[in-house]
């Protein structure tokens, strides 16, 4: 089902080259490198404290990397504000919500739009037919993703009003109307029931299928497992190891790694 | 049971029919009121709601605070009073000088400071608004020091306004353009991403909004904006006092927006309307307004941290919903939020 490529014949998506930050004396995460190919499912996982939710705010320009490269296409972007970064197709998710809870559901998703749409103040002070009929059409597309991540009875929902795994839905609706190339998911299915779980993994197969690379930190290892066609282990932020599920899952380090952290009820 | 289309028919939206009231009331007000008294109380209230919906963008909707846009106000009043003055310059033009001096000021002033993290802008906006406020009062020479200066009569298009009635219709129609560029502003991708840097900064960014530059042009708008008020406001009273750039002036529109209802656009016409004739209530007891507004504010934040209209407007909502839920008996369908 999944294909599981052995060697990457093109330039992966997204190169990782000696990745590091250090704050004040904690060195969040050291020398990590690692690659993605393009179009595949990759997961990071690795106890709690381990850097991964560091790592993705490194990857999307939330952080400043200490020292390393990020290669986007072959092209250096570490430093990059996350405003650059989204110009070049780069999505995310946040493991604690970031919803804006001022505006409606709806709004939240369109805001994802941004870089495609006209943002001209004046125009819109005066209600520009071409900004309208834009407008209007976002709604509809916005409505759409809504439905595609199970939110259809949400379509009118003031932000503040939704449960919190609604709010979850939503942000992958808004990472998803930026048309991204790379989207990464913090957590996805934390705090979610077996049922929602379920369906946050099947909603990730069908953005997979789409053709849009997912980068995916979760705690289920189950849901991980299956999902992954590569996987990379952070403990203590450094790299433990990569591979496939297979070979995660029989990699001693890991095994160590997870045993010692106590992890309960995840069982790699 | 999939709801197909959720855009509403524009005409039921409640924005419209604000503002389709608000067109009304404007229309007939006039009619009504024959004391030039309450028509030039009308006016002065329909100015300052103008600049609380400016200053609502900035500090409502993108949740940037501003102390000092009676310094910006201050700058369009003095343009149009010393240009003409003392430089002969026709009225229309000295407006739009102020105008661009307040842009080029709010903008000088923002570049550093958007860059930072922390309400910077608040405190910055404080100094700035002081050393105007102080420098219309000590240069005499030209803005007749803290006596202030006469106006000359505004003209526009060889037309000169001078009578109340003039005036009420030329500011009515600001006003509900206003309004209407306000509504309209809100609901597209400026405004929604003016909302969304309120509502989480780091969400705003990686979806693409540069949260400095939607900042600075916000900022630079409101104090354009004010900047023009004030031209308008000197030229309707025929005389401009340093008072106008006062820190007190500044308070007092940050009160209307927070009373008002902060993102509320209604709302700041509301803020403008209570807290312009408080002071004529307040008449007799001189010298106790500043307290009395500084413990309006108090309250309000306390008591109405959304401020008056978003709070009755909620209120009025969960008393519609439980009146729904009462006729609908059990028939409700899903309740999930
Ligand atoms: N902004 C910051 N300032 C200081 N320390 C930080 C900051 N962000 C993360 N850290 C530290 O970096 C380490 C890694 O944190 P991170 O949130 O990346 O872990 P994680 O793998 O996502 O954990 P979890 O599974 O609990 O989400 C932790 O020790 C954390 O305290
Ligand atoms: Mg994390």
């Amino acid at each position: 089902m999944m294909a599981r490529t052995s060697t990457a014949p093109a330039t992966p998506v997204l190169s990782v080259r000696d990745l590091s930050i250090n704050f004040g004396g904690v060195r969040a995460v050291q020398n990590v490198s690692f690659d993605i190919a393009s179009g595949c499912i990759y997961s990071v996982i690795g106890p709690n404290g381990a850097g991964k939710t560091t790592l993705f705010n490194l990857i999307t320009g939330v952080y400043v990397p200490t020292a390393g490269e990020i290669l986007l296409d072959g092209q250096p972007v570490q430093g990059q504000p996350p405003h650059r970064l989204a110009r070049r197709g780069v999505a995310r998710t946040f493991q604690n919500l970031q919803v804006c809870l001022n505006m409606t559901a709806l709004e939240n998703v369109m805001v994802g739009a941004h870089l495609r749409l006209d943002r001209n103040v004046l125009k819109a002070a005066f209600r520009w037919p071409s900004l309208r009929r834009a407008d209007q059409a976002l709604h509809q597309e916005a409505a759409e993703l809504m439905r595609f991540v199970g939110l259809e009875h949400a379509l009118e929902a003031r932000a503040d009003a939704m449960s919190y795994g609604a709010l979850k839905r939503l942000e992958i609706a808004r990472a998803l109307a930026m048309k991204p190339r790379l989207l990464f998911l913090d957590e996805p299915a934390a705090g979610l029931n077996p049922r929602e779980t379920l369906e946050i993994d099947e909603l990730i197969r069908k953005v997979a299928v789409s053709g849009v690379t997912v980068v995916l930190v979760e705690h289920d290892m189950k849901m991980v497992m299956s999902l992954s066609d590569r996987i990379l282990v952070l403990d203590y932020g450094k790299k433990l190891a990569e591979g496939t599920a297979a070979e995660i899952r029989q990699d001693p380090a890991v095994i160590a790694a997870y045993l010692g952290a106590g992890a309960a009820g995840e069982t790699p | 049971m999939i709801r197909p289309v959720i855009l509403r028919p524009m005409a039921l939206r409640p924005a419209t029919l604000g503002l389709v009231a608000l067109a009304v009331l404007v229309l007939v007000l006039p009619l009504v009121i024959s004391n030039s008294f309450y028509l030039d109380l009308v006016i002065r209230i329909a100015i300052n709601a103008i600049i609380v919906l400016g200053l609502n963008l900035l500090i409502g909707f993108a949740g940037q605070i501003s102390f000092g846009h009676a310094g910006f106000l201050g700058i369009g009043a003095y343009a149009s009073a010393v240009l003409p003055t003392h430089f002969g310059w026709p009225p229309l033009l000295a407006l739009i000088a102020g105008a661009a001096a307040a842009a080029a000021l709010a903008a000088v002033m923002a570049w550093p400071i958007f860059r930072l993290k922390g309400h910077y802008l608040a405190m910055a906006t404080l100094g700035l608004g002081i050393i105007l406020n102080l420098i219309f009062r000590n240069e005499a020479s030209y803005t007749g020091g803290p006596d202030g200066m006469a106006v000359p009569a505004m003209e526009l298009f060889g037309l000169q306004l001078s009578r109340d009635r003039q005036w009420y219709w030329v500011i009515a129609a600001l006003l509900l353009v206003s309004v209407w560029a306000s509504l309209n502003i809100i609901d597209s991708p400026f405004g929604r991403a003016l909302r969304a840097l309120h509502g989480s900064d780091v969400a705003a960014r990686v979806v693409g909004v540069d949260i400095a530059r939607y900042k600075m042009a916000i900022f630079v708008m409101s104090a354009t904006f004010a900047s023009i008020m004030g031209s308008i406001t000197a030229h309707y009273v025929g005389f401009v006092t340093p008072n106008i750039a006062d820190f007190f002036h500044s308070v007092e529109l940050v009160t209307m927006v927070v009373v008002g209802g902060m993102a509320s656009v209604f709302g700041s016409l509301l803020g403008a309307v209570l807290l312009t004739i408080l002071p004529q209530a307040l008449a007799t007891f001189e010298g106790w307004e500043t307290v009395a507004f500084g413990a309006i504010l108090i309250l309000c934040m306390i008591f109405m941290p959304r401020g008056l209209l978003p709070t009755l407007a909620a209120r009025l909502g969960s008393l519609r919903f439980a009146v729904a839920r009462l006729r609908a008996g059990r028939s409700a369908g899903e309740s999930d939020s």
